[in-house]
């Protein structure tokens, strides 16, 4: 790895420690129990007239129940919402190159992909979604879906901090709060830069121009700007072009990527910080936050270096590869930027991409392939990353007072059968889920004959899909084929999975331990802030993924690196 | 199962109400200040010469006349509309050969010995279809062949392209390049000026 390569990691590095930790303070503000947070006067009248227009009781608690209840009838409203959005768009307004209503299956896959938070796309957005569809429709779940896994992440660490406590916040609150005092205004922030730099933000169809050698060529208008700003910062990842954060439109500068970059991980890393003011105990979100920047930190420069090596196979073809393996990549970004985005977008649950990941080395894409597969918590989603850590770290303290013979306990709430029953039907979604789709669309023809190639890069990119559905990632191997019947209805089932089968048990945790009183620490209790728990953390997570994916893993990427 | 039909009417509400506030008055006011702030650049950065719009600054065009820069392969010609990459793995064998018979009429074009190195960026196809870049490096192995065709000094070429490239942003982030279209565009103007 080059120097240069070396210096945009530091520079990212940088940004993120001046910013995470003040996001971290003011996110904790917004979901704390204080009452009083910054902006009160621009966005308390906001929010009041939303409650009012909703009629939502917002000084009214809800148990974990009532809790799960909101989000999912709100989930199951803002489905069915869209779908008939994205079926009837060919007559709505705000649709200039008079695109139709899309297809069901596809319509299907999209709804269900934008309201899990996955927006896993099986359709290209400039050729499929009127402009209507994408501000009226899947900005609005780019919102949410992320407003609304932060909400779940503040009903599980008030079942942290709580002691004695039957409820664990308000969704309706949480979601409103989230949505008006952080995505919205950091949102409007970063559209604005960004279409400083060239992403479009328009009403307009296409522009036709008369290239130099005489030919026509179409440019594309639409509200982009303000969709990927929010698909970052929520995320989402995407995108409102087909080839996503690698369009010029959506990333048109070096700055830009940059940026785009940061915002992909700023939200999930400040939630560390957000969590140890909201338990009163810094070092816990800093001990949090360690773990989740040591493991995106690894993964980072291992896909930097295997994309700025080269595909020794071109070597006997004549090709010079000083500047890395550029296949699927833009020239503007180069590989070592390339590889850094591929493992920033899989460890959070973002999946826009600024390189096609079907064409990164067969190690690269087995390094993003492998960063979901640890279950996202580096630093994973927006709220739904922490939630995974912390449901981890419970792992690791009942993992230790296995060791040692003793209850574990966690921020002093004893860890018992209740939530250990939790923790493992949280664990075990997302890999039934995984492997078992992977595994029938390995036998099915319909299925194998949607892959690229044959062999072991065509079971990586079965793989991949389902790793990315089952984690609400969204990123692809699009040399599959996913617009057939099966993979549009497998991996929609896969993302609802992958959302709701995880966060109804991390709410009911949260229900659980929000009812017990603390223990007072004592000199057998595990401290859960120091460089041991990091590092038993850390590798509780390797271990599970590990025990569950090697052996498909070294059928895939593994064998096809060994090959080359 | 009354708990959850009642949740329902603030579900839709809220679904309603989120709507406008980031389904429609978001988007307008982003709309808004970018027009106001950026213009061109929130129209796509188009570039327009003698009133007729001739492209964008960021998009790729599909040049194949001997006499301009030609950009990287891309999956998609270049199709403003409709972008889109290979999603070729790094082993597949039609990749490898699309790969080698670029290499071969690189080489040829440019006049390279059989055999002798060419940038990866000239043979392999973008991300989006639409990389607006080259390396320095391929622009200054087509530069003879422009010149050669347009009847220009090779030197005059080659400072050309010097001036058109992009360092690192900082110094720092991403890879130098020169962006095809603003150099074409260039050379256009130059021979402008010598007749």
């Amino acid at each position: 790895m080059s120097g240069a390569a070396w210096s945009q990691f530091a520079a990212l590095i940088a940004l993120l420690l001046l910013t995470a930790p003040p996001l971290g303070r003011y996110l904790a503000a917004v979901y704390g129990d204080a009452g009083r947070a910054p902006g009160d006067r621009v966005f308390l009248p906001v929010e009041r007239a939303v409650y009012r227009l909703c009629r939502v009781d917002a000084g009214r608690e809800q148990r974990w129940t009532g809790y799960a209840l909101s989000l999912l009838a709100f989930s199951l409203v803002s489905f069915l919402l869209l779908y008939a959005l994205l079926r009837l768009q060919g007559v709505l307004p705000l649709n200039p190159v008079g695109l139709p209503g899309v297809a069901p299956n596809v319509a299907f896959n999209a709804a269900v992909s934008f309201v899990t938070n996955t927006n896993w796309q099986s359709y290209g957005g400039e050729y499929t979604m009127s402009h209507l569809s994408q501000m009226a429709g899947l900005t609005v779940q780019n919102f949410v879906s992320a407003a609304a896994g932060m909400a779940v992440m503040a009903a599980l660490v008030r079942g942290l901090a709580r002691r004695r406590a039957a409820t664990v916040g308000n969704f309706w609150v949480d979601l409103t709060r989230g949505t008006v005092r952080v995505l919205l205004p950091l949102s409007f922030a970063l559209a604005v830069v960004l279409a400083g730099q060239g992403v479009v933000q328009n009403l307009s169809g296409h522009t036709a121009a008369a290239t130099l050698e005489g030919a026509r060529q179409l440019i594309p208008g639409g509200p982009a700007a303000g969709q990927v700003a929010i698909k970052q910062l929520g995320t989402n990842g995407g995108g409102f072009f087909d080839m996503n954060s690698a369009h010029p439109f959506e990333n048109p500068t070096p700055l830009s990527n940059l940026v785009e970059n940061w915002a992909i991980l700023v939200i999930p890393f400040a939630l560390a910080f957000a969590y140890g003011h909201l338990v009163g105990d810094r070092r816990q979100g800093r001990a949090v936050f360690a773990v989740m920047a040591v493991v995106w930190a690894g993964m980072s420069v291992a896909a930097m270096a295997l994309e700025t090596a080269g595909n020794p196979r071109l070597d006997a073809l004549g090709v010079d590869q000083a500047a890395g393996y550029l296949e699927g990549k833009e020239t503007r970004f180069g590989a070592a930027a390339s590889g850094l985005w591929a493992a920033s977008t899989t460890g959070t649950s973002n999946g826009s991409v600024n390189a096609m990941h079907d064409s990164l080395t067969p190690m690269g894409g087995g390094t993003a392939l492998i960063h979901m597969m640890l279950g996202e918590v580096s630093p994973g989603g927006a709220g739904v990353g922490l939630n995974g850590l912390l449901v981890m770290a419970v792992l690791a303290v009942f993992v230790a007072g296995l060791m040692v013979g003793r209850t574990p306990e966690y921020l002093g709430k004893k860890i018992q059968a209740a939530e250990m029953k939790l923790v493992v039907l949280y664990l075990l979604a997302m890999p039934t889920v995984l492997l078992g789709f992977a595994a029938a669309s390995s036998v099915l023809d319909t299925a194998l004959a949607s892959r690229s190639a044959e062999g072991p890069h065509g079971l990586t990119e079965i793989l991949y899909a389902y790793a990315s559905a089952a984690n609400n990632n969204g990123s692809a191997f699009a040399g599959l084929d996913s617009t057939t019947y099966w993979y549009t209805t497998t991996l929609g089932l896969a993302m609802l999975v992958g959302r709701f089968l995880l966060i109804i048990p991390v709410l009911a945790i949260a229900g659980s331990l929000a009812r017990k009183q603390p223990a007072p620490a004592t000199a057998g209790t595990l401290p859960t802030h120091t460089l041991l728990f990091g590092g038993l953390l850390i590798g509780v997570v390797v271990v599970v993924a590990g025990l569950t994916f090697l052996p498909a893993l070294a059928l895939g990427p593994i064998v096809e690196h060994l090959s080359l | 199962m009354r708990a959850a039909l009642r949740q329902l009417p603030s579900a839709l509400g809220m679904v309603l109400v989120f709507t406008v506030l980031t389904g429609l008055l978001y988007p307008m006011a982003v709309t808004g200040a970018a027009q106001a702030l950026f213009g061109d650049r929130a129209d796509g950065s188009p570039v327009v010469r003698d009133g007729q719009v001739v492209g964008s600054r960021l998009l790729s065009q599909p040049f194949t006349g001997p006499g301009y820069f030609h950009p990287r392969p891309s999956a998609v010609d270049h199709d403003g509309s409709h972008s889109g990459a290979s999603q070729l793995g790094p082993t597949d064998p039609a990749l490898l050969a699309d790969i080698e018979a670029r290499a071969v009429a690189y080489r040829e074009e440019n006049g390279l010995a059989a055999g002798a190195e060419v940038p990866v960026d000239a043979v392999t196809a973008s991300g989006s279809g639409l990389d607006p870049h080259i390396s320095t490096a391929n622009a200054r192995l087509q530069a003879p062949r422009v010149a050669r065709d347009r009847g220009l000094d090779r030197a005059e070429v080659l400072a050309l392209v010097e001036e058109h490239t992009q360092g690192r942003w900082a110094g720092v982030l991403g890879d130098p390049g020169v962006n095809v279209l603003e150099l074409n565009l260039a050379l256009d103007e130059s021979a402008e000026e010598g007749a």
